[in-house]
């Protein structure tokens, strides 16, 4: 067999392999999504008889008084916050933490290093959180991501200061520029491909928390995307069309960041 | 280090990263060692010694997490090493539909864990479900994934790889990129096999890569709990049952003492296996 | 490093002084400072908009006095209630009351289970319990610490409406401090009688002849017994349901369990309820470990499965989905060994009970004095129809009331009842779902599954810090 037939054929098998791996899950979901009650609690990927997208998706958006779009609204402005805070404070103590090498860089790395392995103790930080009052609150939420978030953003900051030369602080410094002034107007503009890396991961990560606003923002008012999700397996759990609409809907927002990012 | 580089990057800047580490990570960590030792309403506490330790050792539908929690990491991460290495190797190969398939793999990673985990579970099902329907389309009886307690886990662990791979195949396609292509011409001229080249060059140079998707696969498995809860909830029985998800049920059940005397085993047992896997790794590295 | 120190200061102000300053520090920003800029400065505005705006709708407290009927100015009381249950009914009432006293009723809904458990006692604990708290009757009631946050209804006049028997599942140390919500139900076995019909059966009145039964269905080649163990709280029920047996045989056991006394692995009455769980593996659906509670009732409506131990709520779930096909549905309560004792175990309708620190006390008192009248009750059956006897004296079922029920109602004319162990003790293991999975599907012989449990239960004592543990 010649090596282009070979190719082709290996180049095929990979295509059938994703299909069969990621599309057909991707489909069932979808193609349900599109179903009346009834055919899609068969599960299967059939074509639907009548679709009735708009009326699905009208009705996960608008049960229980709009829980949904208030959820996006949470879930979307704890994840930007959580963002905005993470990239200034992380970009800050990486810059330094690469930049100085003194006896406390040991220590410093190890409590950074610490954040990415040690899970969070739960009620201890419950127990935190209210008693500053920032228990079940959108501040306290945003807090606590950042916190659990500092470690693997500081440490890929880090990483990306060693490509960036020192002699553009040495020339700032002969300049007379102040070491803020030097950090955001010189260094932090040259983070820009890391600091995307950064808003990236950081995003999807904070939007798809499950388990921070379980513990530490619960409350059906305050009810992120991935709660309500959660809760409606229980209140849908006959209604595969409207859990899987919901499950559309909330993985719209960080295929469109992906997409807006490559 | 002199003055001026001192004072140009003072430790200020690392304030309010640290401020909030501290309050929000450190304190709570540091105070769960004595709330571990509590009978706690988060109001008021009582001292009772080593109790609850011993309630978490000596129960069964307790301990039955560190096995789990240990299968659970040692699969999704073995299993994502090997999966994302081989990817990484085929997606950085000649194939033209590479970038196709990077978008492909990667995708799943941008997904909620619950959504994922509800998708799964409603394809697992054992006579309804989309798998099993196949399987026996062509004639073989699927398992019931999630209601055999034997394999109900290595179900989740297996959809835990399919979420997760896509990252590691990214860390992999960076490392194998940043392989400079001179190595690959030298064994060429030395008439290697791709095999050779596989074992020879790729799978040495990528060891930072690999150490890095060992780190980030081990200690995700051993925290994990969401998918296991939005599939199983810990079921049959405790039969997957993860630390992190027994450390929830004694929340729930109002045993904040206990939730937290789970929450120190817990990373009591991360910090025992990563850092030494970390530090062991790292050595490797540097060997290299 | 003066410098240095005052730079510090400046870092400390935190991230907006830091947005302020990108802004300051000249004009070559390229990409990277220009996309973090709007991401620092506009969502911290809209942030410190939405903290200072915490829903605060409470209502102006009563201005008129309290002689009079009806409020001048409109009082609003928050209830705070679980979005598992179904707020018609009581919609239907507090209408009335809207009416009557010009008392508004705000539904402030918190989800079920555990999640829910824990808001309620947080809500508690930091002082923000809403003016009216519907929650379960019986342990978990008890677990509030209802002397410390509620209102002591014992002189209430209203309390004379209510059946005794309910009473003593919302009172500590014999003051009382809620009222009943609704109708009670019981914890039996839900039973496809066109099935029964064709094949011959009647209702069984001994443990023997529920085997029988299940034989007989099984041999016409449907499932006998509908497990549904996917929702692992539904694997609870035979055990839960055997308690008027356990009380037959053993007359103290709650009161001997909730003092550390007796135990379920050595007393033989109550291991008789785990041994029972196990004895109907082979009569259960084969994926009985990945099924639903919904696709159970399903199973029971169509006859592929013939009955289901449930609780009667289930009636009504039924009745939402299927309602051509409620009249199938029959109830019959869990045989014991022998035929005389053969009663029925019942579930207490939820509390509902006043928050003493509340800012409308005297309306939320009004509010629950007309909740519990046979009149409330008329309201609330016009909406929503009873899974069981109602516990408020001289409120009868209604004409149209289920099947299921109806035949509940010899139980209670006979006495043959018991109310379910969760209304008589305060220890109810958090572990019960998963070990009676682990009971009713064989992982664990019926003697190791008690003894879990007895740990469990112990477990929870503990914490509890119960005396005598």
């Amino acid at each position: 067999m010649s090596r282009s037939a070979r190719r082709i054929a290996l180049e095929a098998l990979a295509v059938l392999l994703s299909v069969v791996v990621f599309w057909v899950p991707f489909y069932f979901v979808i193609i349900n999504s599109f179903k009346n009650r009834t055919e899609s609690s068969l599960l299967d990927i059939r074509w639907p008889s009548a679709f009735e997208i708009y009326d699905n998706y009208k009705t996960v958006l608008t049960a229980q008084d709009g829980m949904v779009s208030r959820a996006f609204l949470n879930s979307a402005a704890i994840t930007l916050l959580s963002i905005a805070v993470l990239v200034v404070v992380c970009a800050m103590a990486g810059y330094v933490m690469q930049r100085r090498t003194d006896r406390w860089s040991g220590t410093i790395s190890f409590l950074v290093l610490a954040g990415l392995m040690i899970p969070p103790a739960i009620v201890p930080t419950i127990w935190v959180l209210d008693s500053i009052h920032l228990f079940k609150t959108m501040s306290g939420i945003v807090l606590i991501e950042v916190a659990l978030g500092i470690s693997f953003a500081t440490i890929l900051y880090k990483g990306f200061m060693a490509t960036i030369p020192r002699e553009i602080d040495e020339a700032a410094i002969v300049d007379g520029c102040g070491s803020l002034r030097l950090f955001f107007r010189m260094i932090f503009p040259l983070l820009a491909p890391v600091t995307s890396t950064v808003v990236v991961l950081s995003a999807v990560g904070i939007y798809n928390d499950f388990v921070n606003p379980l513990y530490f923002f619960p409350g059906a008012r305050n009810a992120t995307i991935q709660l309500t999700l959660y809760n409606f397996t229980s209140l849908y759990n006959t209604s595969w069309n409207l859990l899987f609409a919901d499950i559309i809907l909330i993985s719209i927002p960080p295929l469109v960041l992906f997409i807006f990012f490559q | 280090m002199t003055k001026a580089s001192r004072r140009f990057y003072s430790y200020a800047f690392l304030l309010p990263a640290g401020i909030v580490y501290f309050i929000f990570f450190l304190l709570p960590t540091l105070m769960s060692f004595f709330f571990s030792m509590t009978r706690w309403d988060l109001v008021d506490w009582e001292f009772i010694g080593f109790d609850n330790y011993a309630t978490f050792f000596s129960e069964s539908s307790l301990n039955i997490g560190f096995r789990n929690t240990l299968i659970y990491a040692v699969v999704t991460c073995a299993l994502k090493v090997v999966f994302g290495l081989l990817l990484g190797v085929a997606l950085t190969s000649s194939l033209r539909v590479k970038s196709y398939l990077r978008s492909v793999v990667f995708f799943p990673t941008l997904l909620s864990t619950i959504a994922v985990g509800i998708a799964f579970s409603s394809m697992m099902h054992p006579t309804q479900g989309l798998i099993n329907r196949s399987l026996s389309a062509v004639g073989i009886a699927g398992p019931d994934w999630l209601g055999d307690t034997g394999i109900a886990l290595l179900s989740v662990a297996l959809v835990d790889v399919w979420k997760g791979v896509g990252m590691a195949t990214v860390i992999f396609i960076a490392g194998i990129m940043s392989i400079p292509e001179e190595y690959y011409e030298a064994l060429q001229i030395d008439g290697g096999t791709s095999f050779s080249k596989f074992r020879y060059i790729t799978i040495p140079l990528t060891a930072p890569a690999m150490n890095s998707v060992i780190i980030l696969a081990f200690i995700g498995g051993l925290r994990s709990f969401d998918l296991v809860w939005a599939m199983t909830k810990g079921g049959p029985g405790f039969s997957t049952d993860l630390i992190a998800s027994i450390i929830y049920k004694q929340y729930q059940g109002g045993f904040y003492g206990l939730a937290t005397a789970g929450n120190v085993i817990l990373f009591i047992g991360v910090s025992l296996l990563a850092f030494p896997l970390f530090k062991f790794l790292n050595k490797r590295e540097v060997d290299l | 490093m003066h410098m240095s120190q005052k730079k510090s200061l400046a870092v400390l102000s935190g991230t907006l002084l830091t947005a302020a300053m990108l802004s300051a520090c000249g004009s070559n920003n390229n990409n990277g400072a220009a996309s973090a800029s709007p991401s620092t400065t506009e969502p911290s505005a809209s942030a410190s908009a939405s903290a200072s705006a915490p829903a605060s709708s409470a209502a102006a407290s009563p201005s008129a006095s309290a002689e009079s009927e009806r409020y001048e100015k409109p009082v609003t009381l928050k209830l705070l209630i679980d979005n598992q249950t179904s707020t018609e009914g009581i919609k239907a009432i507090t209408d009335e009351i809207e009416k009557r006293y010009n008392i508004k009723t705000e539904f402030d809904l918190r989800p079920g289970g555990g999640e829910g458990d824990n808001l309620v006692k947080t809500k508690l604990a930091t002082g923000e319990m809403d003016d009216l708290n519907f929650y379960n009757a019986g342990s978990l009631f008890k677990s509030l610490q209802p002397e410390k946050y509620f209102l002591d209804l014992t002189d209430e006049p209203f309390m004379d409406n209510v059946v005794d028997s309910f009473k003593p599942t919302v009172s500590v140390n014999g003051r009382i401090y809620a009222g009943p919500s609704g109708s009670s139900q019981a914890g039996a076995w839900l039973y496809n009688q066109k099935v029964y019909a064709e094949l011959g059966l009647s209702v069984p009145k001994t443990w023997d002849e529920l085997k029988a039964n299940n034989e007989k269905i099984k041999a016409a080649g449907k499932t006998a017994v509908i497990g549904s163990y996917k929702d692992s709280w539904t694997s609870q029920l035979i055990l839960l349901a055997d308690q008027f047996n356990v009380q037959a045989t053993a007359p103290t056991f709650a009161d001997d369990f909730t003092a550390g006394t007796a135990k379920f692995a050595t007393t033989p009455a109550a291991l008789r309820s785990f041994e029972k769980l196990a004895e109907m593996k082979p009569y259960l659906n084969k994926d009985y470990l990945s099924t639903t509670y919904d696709q159970a009732l399903k199973m029971l409506v169509d006859g592929t499965g013939v009955q289901y131990p449930m609780l009667t709520f289930a009636l009504s779930n039924i009745f939402a989905t299927y309602p051509d096909k409620i009249d199938d549905i029959g109830v019959f309560a869990q045989p014991g060994d022998s035929a005389d004792s053969n009663g029925l175990t019942v579930w207490m309708p939820a509390a509902i009970s006043i928050y003493k620190d509340g800012k409308n006390v005297e309306a939320a008192k009004k509010w629950l004095a007309f909740f519990d009248t046979p009149e409330a009750m008329a309201l609330m059956a016009a909406k929503a129809k009873p899974e069981g006897p109602y516990v408020i004296k001289g409120a009868a079922l209604p004409e149209d009331a289920y099947g299921g029920v109806k035949d509940m109602l010899p139980y209670f004319d006979s006495n043959n009842n018991a109310p379910a162990l969760e209304f008589l003790s305060p220890l109810k293991g958090p572990n019960l779902p998963q070990i009676t999975v682990e009971a009713g599907s064989g992982m664990k012989s019926p003697e190791d599954s008690a003894k879990a449990y007895d740990k469990d239960v112990e477990k929870q004592a503990k914490q509890l810090g119960l005396a005598g543990w």
